[in-house]
């Protein structure tokens, strides 16, 4: 299979601090790979530099062989936190026409493409409603269909499933396996749960403590068909999710950090602000 | 129901008062102080009867309510499209408003009264200033809350427009200003009530039609009844127009969800998943 993601050197600096340093993958077409990684190892960093919105220190990125340098235009980034990365003015089909207005010239073929990218997440008869009239996994929902309403060479997701409940988390999965068999997409899926990176990914790419590296790249020798209660039992997941779970915590000198939800967001908290420090720097330069 | 008997509510407690003060009035033989029901009886007599004593608009509608309403809607929305569009630019801009902060905040520590002899010297004692004078002081709280709304657009929803590779118009126009508009509604209705009151004290002096000139020239010929009916004309259009200013909000802001329809959504979603 072609490559269709390439990451080659890759390192980015906040100041004296290393978030990721020598970074090197690839991500064939139609593979969804999935980043796991220990809390606040520089996973959003890594994600944000693939998208374009930040620049890397070092290395470089190739997006179906053209350097990556801004954000791509077919790309499309699924956040985690949806109640903020929709936008509550528009109704659920604004939202989603929202990136075609670039894209999509004419307005009927617009609707007609925002309708049909509803319709491949199950959410066809809530157009006309505002998000917050959605519950947090319709929401999510939108954001994917939004994102897929582009037909991205690349989908880039970062912890999409991190801020619904189990039962929802379990239902957005098995749609995002469904979606990218009818589509073919290719995806990038960040993600602090070893679980959901073995049951969802073709590759897991397991990342060390921050800064971030590569430190194995397994493929999931699991049958395409997933089953959230077959897969998960099967003995080769259990293998796999352990392999991963002894990569990540019992390297010499990593312990688990003890609250890790709340370290993943204190490190994106401390990225993102340096990020913001070394944007209002480069503009006064 | 409930919606039916607080708005009886409302009005019940207004009606009470109204009565009290016809009573307090009635008592007491202070000219200073007519009753509302000759205030009323008053007005309908200034505004709503022809020169030949029919049912009608008389000419003072036309030659002094008519035109200070207009100045005061007219500053106003001068005041609403600079203050909009430069208070986005500043507040967009890295460096904008650091310069001209300070120039800012000595501006709006300014009571707008006081400037009334500025003007004048400035622009004569015309429409033109009355005019201006009401623009300049609606100005600022439409630019300031038009600066912190623009500079409030959520951190995630930047990136999910960068990362769509949103131009600037489309940015601007469907995220930046949205995203500022709570904000800058805030300090429409907040110019509003200021427009109103600059509309009175621009007309205290010069000519002598309009309503702040009318409501001076009673109080100088000891018409007390033809006083107290200016100053509830002026009550009565202050609240219209804000009546009018909340509608076309309410109609702007629909996406916002009230408190109540996040209840009952959450209630109904959530067995959706």
């Amino acid at each position: 299979m072609p490559t269709m993601l390439e990451v080659r050197g890759l390192a980015h600096r906040y100041g004296s601090y290393a978030a990721v340093e020598n970074l090197s993958f690839t991500v064939a077409e139609d593979e969804l790979a999935c980043i796991v990684g220990p809390s606040g190892c520089g996973k959003s960093t890594l994600l944000r530099c693939v998208a374009g919105l930040i620049k890397p220190t070092a290395g470089g990125v190739t997006l179906h062989g053209d350097p990556v340098d801004g954000v791509p235009a077919d790309l499309a980034v699924v956040f985690q936190d949806y109640s903020r990365s929709l936008f509550p003015w528009l109704s659920v089909r604004g939202n989603v026409e929202f990136p075609l207005r670039t894209r999509v010239s004419n307005r009927t073929e617009r609707r007609k493409r925002a309708e049909e990218a509803l319709a491949w997440v199950g959410l066809e008869a809530a157009g006309s409603k505002y998000p917050w009239q959605l519950s947090g996994g319709m929401q999510q929902r939108v954001s994917i269909a939004r994102a897929l309403a582009c037909k991205p060479a690349l989908l880039l997701m970062d912890e999409p499933f991190a801020s619904v409940d189990a039962q929802t988390r379990a239902d957005l999965e098995d749609l995002l396996l469904r979606v990218r068999r009818e589509h073919g997409s290719t995806v990038l899926l960040v993600t602090h749960d070893i679980d959901e990176s073995v049951y969802l990914g073709d590759r897991v790419l397991v990342l060390s403590k921050s800064p971030a590296s590569i430190v194995a790249d397994l493929t999931v020798t699991l049958p395409a068909q997933r089953d959230q209660i077959a897969t998960r039992g099967s003995a080769r997941f259990v293998e796999l999710r352990t392999e991963i779970a002894r990569l990540l915590h019992d390297r010499p000198g990593a312990p688990p950090p003890p609250n890790a939800a709340n370290s993943d967001a204190l490190a994106a908290e401390r990225f993102l602000a340096a990020e913001r420090e070394e944007a209002r720097q480069q503009s006064s330069h | 129901m409930s919606r039916l008997s607080g708005f009886t509510n409302r009005w019940l407690v207004f009606l009470t008062a109204l009565v009290l003060w016809q009573l307090a009035t009635a008592a007491s033989d202070n000219v200073f102080f007519p009753t509302p029901w000759q205030i009323i009886h008053h007005g309908w007599s200034l505004w709503f009867t022809t020169a030949d004593g029919g049912f009608g608009l008389s000419d003072s509608i036309f030659e002094d309510v008519l035109p200070s309403t207009a100045r005061a809607v007219g500053g106003w929305a001068i005041a609403a499209a600079i203050g909009i569009t430069l208070g986005a630019a500043l507040g967009r801009s890295r460096t904008g408003m650091q310069y001209v902060e300070p120039l800012f905040a000595f501006f709006r520590a300014l009571p707008s009264p006081a400037l009334l002899p500025v003007f004048i010297g400035l622009i004569g004692i015309g429409s033109d200033m009355k005019l201006s004078l009401i623009a300049f002081s609606c100005i600022w709280p439409v630019l300031m809350n038009t600066v912190d709304g623009v500079r409030s657009v959520d951190s995630v929803k930047t990136d999910t427009a960068r990362s769509f590779g949103t131009p600037r118009t489309q940015w601007v126009a469907m995220v930046v200003l949205p995203a500022a508009l709570p904000k800058i509604f805030a300090g429409l209705r907040l110019s509003l009530s200021i427009a109103v009151i600059l509309m009175v004290v621009s007309e205290l002096v010069g000519e002598s039609s309009g309503i702040g000139a009318n409501l001076v020239d009673a109080k100088a010929a000891f018409d007390f009844l033809s006083m107290w009916a200016w100053i509830v004309l002026i009550g009565i259009i202050g609240y219209v127009l804000n009546l009018a200013l909340l509608a076309v909000e309410r109609r702007a802001l629909r996406w916002q969800p009230t408190r109540a329809a996040v209840a009952s959504a959450k209630q109904t979603t959530k067995a959706g998943g």
